[in-house]
């Protein structure tokens, strides 16, 4: 699913990396603990999470993952969207739950990893 | 490649903006190198759980990388609290940690396991009291004969806290 598609079906606002809402995520990962993410994710898929922090952005880049979004309206500060696009990493923010997020993604054909 | 290369990272226990920051210039220096894709991801999954866990339970420490031609070496020693039960610690799900780790959003127990299903040999050295030393291999060719389909070579067992 193109990054594009995710923004319009989460009403998200994008932080960091409109240039690349084009490309594609094969898959997508819903988690707050960073480690669970790093154990599980096996594709370039898609993190959404609540953790406003950069480890969020560390994780991402340590599995290339090319696309973070922040659920539940929480914004990261500019250090954090200063990292992502160092790392050319898209930042996106919506105001739903991480349970509504994922399942409006899931139902538009968006699969876990 | 013919000659190894040997980096040095310290990793601080305090400032936990940086926490991390090691396995980022690791990774950049391994995709410089022309390292292959799902190796630079195997090391980076182990530099970086491993550099997280020396700021979470160790208050920072020092990692020492090798590159040479055959596998990418690392070293992580710490002067921290130590782990009393290595095969508990080894356990997915077991987690001693504390609020500076759940801030961080680490501390599910899940970082030793994964360091271990990612490296090709790892060894924890650890002294109540005195520190941990996680030592980690990552064979360089091994993603490269795993998609040819060659057998893969088993490292033998070795006795003692190997895992
Ligand atoms: N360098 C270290 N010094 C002291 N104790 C450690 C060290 N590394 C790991 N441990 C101990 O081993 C436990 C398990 O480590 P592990 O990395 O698997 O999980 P975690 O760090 O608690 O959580 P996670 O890695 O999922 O974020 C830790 O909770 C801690 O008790
Ligand atoms: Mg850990």
């Amino acid at each position: 699913m193109k990054l594009y598609k995710i923004k319009e079906i989460l009403n998200a606002s994008v932080l960091c990396g409109e240039e690349q809402l084009d490309i594609e995520v094969d898959s997508a990962f819903s988690c707050d603990l960073m480690s669970d993410v790093l154990s599980y994710v096996k594709s370039e898929a898609l993190l959404l999470t609540g953790l406003v922090n950069p480890q969020a952005v560390r994780t991402a880049d340590m599995l290339d993952m090319k696309c973070i979004v922040f659920v539940r309206g929480k914004l990261p500060d500019s250090v954090i969207i200063k990292m992502a696009r160092e790392r050319g990493i898209t930042v996106m923010c919506c105001g739903l739950t991480m349970y509504c997020a994922s399942g409006y993604l899931f139902s538009s054909g968006l699969r876990g990893t | 490649m013919e000659d190894t290369i040997k980096l040095t990272y310290e990793i601080s226990g305090s400032d936990l903006l940086q926490a991390g920051e090691a396995s980022g210039l690791l990774k950049l220096r391994l995709k410089q190198l022309g390292i292959p894709q799902e190796v630079i991801r195997r090391v980076s999954i182990c530099m970086y759980e491993g550099e997280i866990n020396m700021v979470i339970h160790a208050n920072g420490g020092t990692a020492d990388v090798e590159i040479g031609a055959d596998d990418i070496f690392i070293w992580l020693k710490d002067t921290g609290p130590g782990i009393p039960d290595i095969v508990k610690a080894m356990a997915e799900g077991f987690s001693t940690a504390g609020k500076k780790a759940r801030d961080l959003g680490f501390g599910a127990g899940m970082g030793l396991p994964n360091m271990k299903r990612c490296s090709d040999e790892m060894t924890v050295t650890s002294t109540v009291g005195h520190g941990t030393t996680v030592f980690m291999r990552v064979h360089i060719g091994k993603s490269a004969d795993v998609a040819s389909g060659r057998l893969l070579h088993a490292s033998p067992a070795t006795p003692g806290y190997d895992i």
